[in-house]
C-alpha cells in the first residue's frame, strides 16, 4: 500500500503541517474568489436554506437532561469550528448560520427536532447526536428526508449510511490496536471485561472477547455488565480480585464511572498493583472522577488534549480562549470539531450544498489541520484515524505513551467479530 | 485458589454487604422519618441528598481556594454544613409547599416531584451540568490492609460509622427527646395531640426539616463513593423508597431490617450472578415479599 505522507507520526514533520495550513489558507482564498462564480441556483438545487450570503445548518445535541454532561463539549467544539470557518470566509463564500435544537436527552425528542430541522428549516446539514440511541432515533428521518448528519461519538459500529458521516471511531478502531498494545507492550495474558449494560459496551466487549480469544489466543477470565447509574461496585471488585486478571478492560460510562474508580482505589486496586485499560474515559470523565483515583491507568482514544502537534496546540489555545482556561477537551469534543470542517471541504469539493452530491464527494476528503493530526473520510463514511494510548495523570490529563504507526482503516462491519 | 485467599475474598465480600447496608440505611432514614411519621411522599428526597453532596463540593472548592492547609480537616465540617443546608431547604419547602397539602397526601407526591425537577434544573443551571466530585482528604482514600490480600475500603468504614451515629441520633431523638414525644403523639392522633397543646404545625415543619437534613448528611457521605450530578438524586430515590416501603412505613426498625436484607441479598447474588441479574433477583424478591406482606416487614400505625 502506498504510504500517505500524513501517515507519518505527527511530530516528525512540522513543516508538512505548516504547509498544510498554508495550503488551507490558499484554498480558502481561492474558494472565496470562486464563490462569486457559483450562484445559489447552481449550488443549491434541492431547496435547502442557502442564500447568496448565508447557509443555514442545524445543531442537535442535548443541552439539558442526563446527557448534557457529555454533549456540552461537542456543542462547544462545533460552534468553535463554525466560528473559525465563518471568520475565514465561510463555505462557498456563504456565512454559516446555526439553528440550535435541544434533544433534551430524550430520543423521541431527538427524532422530532431532526424532522423540524430538515422539513421546516431545510438546513444544509446537521451536526449532532451523541449516544447511539439518539443516532438510531434520527437515522430513519435523515434517510427519508435525505439530510446530512455529522456524528461525533466513538460508537459500536455495525452501521453505515449515505446520510451520516461518523467522525468518531467505530469499535474496531478503538479496541483492536489497544488490545494488541496491551498484550505486546504490557505482557498481559488474562482479561476481565467490565461495562455498563447497554449496546455500546456490550458490542465493544463482544469484539474485544473475539480478538482476545481468536487473535491473541489469550484468556477472558470474566465479563460483567452493570446497569447505567449503578454506584455500588464492591462485589464486582471482589470478583475481579478472585479472578486475578492481568488487565481490567473497562467500558463503564456516566456517573457509574466515578463510583467504579473511586471504589477500585478504596479497595486497594491501584496502578501499582493492577493494569487497567479503558475505552470510556477521556479528559471530560477524569474531571469528574478525579485524577488521584485513576493515576497510572490507561485509556485508548484517538485524541488526547496533551497531544503534541502544532494543529492541536492551536486548537487547544482557541478552545480555551473561547470557553475558559479551565475547560478540558476530550476525544468526542475533538471529533465534534472535525464535523464542520469536513463538511466545508466536502461542499467545496462538490461545488454544491446538495446532500446527494456531498454524500458522493465525501470519500477521500482530508482534514490536514485536524487537532488529532490528520483524518480522511473512507468510502464507508467513517474516518481513517490513529489510535493512541494515554496514561492518566493526577492532574486529570493524559500522557500519550503509544500511538498506532499507521492510520487505522474504519471497519464498521468487522468480519469474524460478530 | 488457596484457602487464605478464599477467606480474604469472603471477608471483603462480607464487608461489601455491610457497607451497602450502611448506604441503603442512610439513604432511607430521612425518607422513613418523613414518609413514615408524616405520611408525606417526598419525591424530592434525592435532591436533598444532592444538596448535601453539593455542599461538600462547595466546601472542598472553597477550602482549596482560601485555606489549602485546611484540606485534611474540612470534611466533618462540610457534613455538618450539609445537614444545615438541607435542613433549611426542607424547612422552606414545608413552609411554602407541603403544609398546604397535608389533607391531600397523594398531591404531595406531585408537588415534591415538581420540586425535585425544579431543583435538578437549578443544579444544572447554577452549578454545572457536568458531574462533580470534591477533593477528599487523604485519610478518607485508599484501603486499610491488615494483612496481604485483604483490603478494607476506608470510605466504606467511614460511611458505616456515620450511619451508626446518625441512626443512633435519630433513635435517641425520637424516643428520648421532647421533639420525639411530640412527633409520636402527632403521628398516633393529630387532633388529640393538638388538644393537649402540642403545636402540630411546628412539629411537622421540624420533622420534615430534620428528615431533609439527614438526607443532606447521606448525600455528603456518598461523595466518598460516587460523584454528584444534577440527576444523581433520581438514582438514589428508587433505592430509598425501596428500603422504606419494604421495611414498612413508620417503623425505623423496619427500615434498618429492610436495608440489611436488601443489601445482603444484593451483594451475595451480585457475587454469584452478573450485576444486572442480581438487581433483577433482588427486586423480584422484594416484590414477592410485598405481595404477601403489603404493609412491609414491620408495620405500625400510620396517620390517616
Amino acid at each position: 500500500m502506498k504510504k500517505h505522507p500524513s501517515d507519518l507520526p505527527v511530530s516528525t514533520d512540522r513543516r508538512q503541517v505548516l504547509q498544510g495550513i498554508v495550503g488551507l489558507a490558499l484554498a480558502a482564498a481561492t474558494m472565496r474568489a470562486g464563490a462569486q462564480k457559483l450562484p445559489t441556483s447552481q449550488v443549491n438545487t434541492t431547496k435547502l436554506a442557502v442564500t447568496d450570503t448565508e447557509v443555514t445548518v442545524g445543531q442537535l445535541h442535548s443541552a439539558t437532561g442526563t446527557m448534557a454532561i457529555s454533549e456540552t463539549g461537542s456543542i462547544q467544539a462545533e460552534q468553535l469550528a463554525i466560528d473559525q470557518i465563518n471568520a475565514a470566509g465561510g463555505v462557498l463564500g456563504r456565512q454559516i448560520k446555526v439553528i440550535k435544537e435541544d434533544g433534551a436527552s430524550d430520543w423521541p425528542t431527538f427524532a422530532e427536532k431532526a424532522k423540524k430541522l430538515l422539513v421546516n428549516d431545510h438546513v444544509a446539514t446537521v451536526f449532532g447526536c451523541w449516544t447511539s440511541a439518539s443516532r438510531k432515533a434520527v437515522l430513519p428521518i435523515f434517510e427519508k428526508e435525505n439530510g446530512m448528519l455529522y456524528y461525533p461519538t466513538f460508537y459500536e459500529g455495525l452501521e453505515q449510511s449515505k446520510n451520516v458521516i461518523y467522525t468518531g471511531q467505530e469499535a474496531t478502531q478503538q479496541i483492536l490496536w489497544g488490545l494488541d498494545w496491551a498484550a505486546k507492550e504490557q505482557g498481559t495474558k488474562s482479561y476481565f471485561l467490565v461495562g455498563s449494560d447497554y449496546i455500546w459496551p456490550r458490542t465493544s466487549m463482544k469484539i474485544a472477547r473475539k480478538h482476545i480469544e481468536n487473535v491473541l489466543k489469550q484468556k477472558v477470565v470474566g465479563e460483567e455488565y452493570y446497569p447505567l447509574g449503578n454506584t455500588n461496585f464492591n462485589s464486582l471488585i471482589n470478583k475481579i480480585k478472585a479472578a486475578k486478571p492481568d488487565l481490567i478492560y473497562a467500558a463503564v460510562v456516566g456517573g457509574s464511572n466515578v463510583a467504579f474508580y473511586k471504589q477500585l482505589k478504596a479497595a486497594g486496586i491501584t496502578s501499582a498493583k493492577q493494569k487497567l485499560l479503558t475505552i470510556s474515559v477521556t479528559e471530560d470523565e477524569l474531571l469528574g472522577i478525579g485524577g488521584e483515583n485513576t493515576e497510572g491507568f490507561y485509556s485508548c482514544m484517538k485524541y488526547f488534549q496533551s497531544l503534541d502537534n502544532e494543529n492541536n496546540k492551536k486548537f487547544v489555545a482557541a478552545f480555551k480562549a473561547k470557553y475558559g482556561e479551565k475547560s478540558v477537551i476530550g476525544d468526542v469534543t475533538q471529533a465534534g470539531y472535525l464535523g464542520p470542517w469536513l463538511w466545508k471541504y466536502t461542499v467545496e469539493k462538490a461545488g454544491s450544498f446538495d446532500v446527494d452530491k456531498i454524500a458522493a464527494a465525501s470519500t477521500g476528503i482530508e482534514f490536514k489541520a485536524a487537532p488529532e493530526g490528520y483524518v480522511r473520510i473512507d468510502d464507508n463514511h467513517h474516518l481513517f484515524s490513529k489510535a493512541r494510548i494515554g496514561q492518566m495523570l493526577a492532574d486529570g490529563q493524559f500522557k500519550v505513551v503509544a500511538e498506532s504507526p499507521e492510520l487505522i482503516k474504519p471497519d464498521p462491519f468487522p468480519k469474524g467479530y460478530q | 485458589m488457596e484457602l487464605s485467599e478464599i477467606l480474604n475474598i469472603a471477608l471483603m465480600q462480607g464487608f461489601a454487604g455491610l457497607s451497602l447496608f450502611a448506604v441503603l440505611l442512610l439513604m432511607g432514614l430521612g425518607l422513613a422519618i418523613i414518609f413514615g411519621q408524616m405520611g408525606v411522599i417526598n419525591m424530592a428526597h434525592g435532591e436533598f441528598m444532592a444538596i448535601g453532596a453539593y455542599t461538600v463540593f462547595l466546601g472542598s472548592t472553597l477550602t482549596e481556594k482560601y485555606a489549602p492547609g485546611f484540606a485534611q480537616a474540612y470534611f466533618p465540617f462540610a457534613i455538618v454544613a450539609a445537614f444545615v443546608f438541607a435542613f433549611i431547604g426542607g424547612w422552606l419547602a414545608e413552609w411554602a409547599l407541603i403544609r398546604h397539602l397535608y389533607k391531600r397526601p397523594l398531591d404531595t407526591l406531585l408537588a415534591t416531584w415538581g420540586l425535585s425537577l425544579a431543583l435538578q434544573q437549578c443544579f444544572r443551571t447554577f452549578i454545572s451540568p457536568k458531574e462533580v466530585s470534591p477533593t477528599l482528604p487523604d485519610w478518607l482514600m485508599g484501603s486499610w490492609a491488615p494483612h496481604e490480600g485483604l483490603d478494607i475500603p476506608i470510605n466504606g468504614m467511614f460511611v458505616m460509622a456515620l450511619t451508626l451515629l446518625v441512626t443512633a441520633g435519630v433513635m435517641l431523638a425520637l424516643y428520648k427527646s421532647r421533639w420525639g414525644l411530640r412527633v409520636r403523639a402527632t403521628v398516633s392522633n393529630r387532633p388529640m395531640a393538638n388538644a393537649v397543646g402540642i403545636n402540630t404545625k411546628k412539629t411537622d415543619r421540624l420533622t420534615f426539616a430534620i428528615g431533609c437534613g439527614i438526607a443532606g448528611i447521606a448525600g455528603a457521605a456518598f461523595t466518598t463513593i460516587g460523584s454528584t450530578g444534577p440527576t444523581s438524586g433520581s438514582l438514589y430515590i428508587v433505592d430509598s423508597f425501596l428500603v422504606v416501603t419494604f421495611g414498612g412505613a413508620a417503623s425505623l426498625l423496619g427500615t434498618a431490617a429492610s436495608a440489611f436484607g436488601i443489601a445482603q441479598i444484593q451483594s451475595i447474588t451480585e457475587f454469584f450472578m452478573t450485576g444486572s441479574m442480581a438487581k433483577v433477583f433482588t427486586l423480584s424478591f422484594v416484590v414477592i415479599v410485598l405481595m404477601f406482606r403489603p404493609q412491609g416487614l414491620f408495620a405500625s400505625k400510620v396517620r390517616r
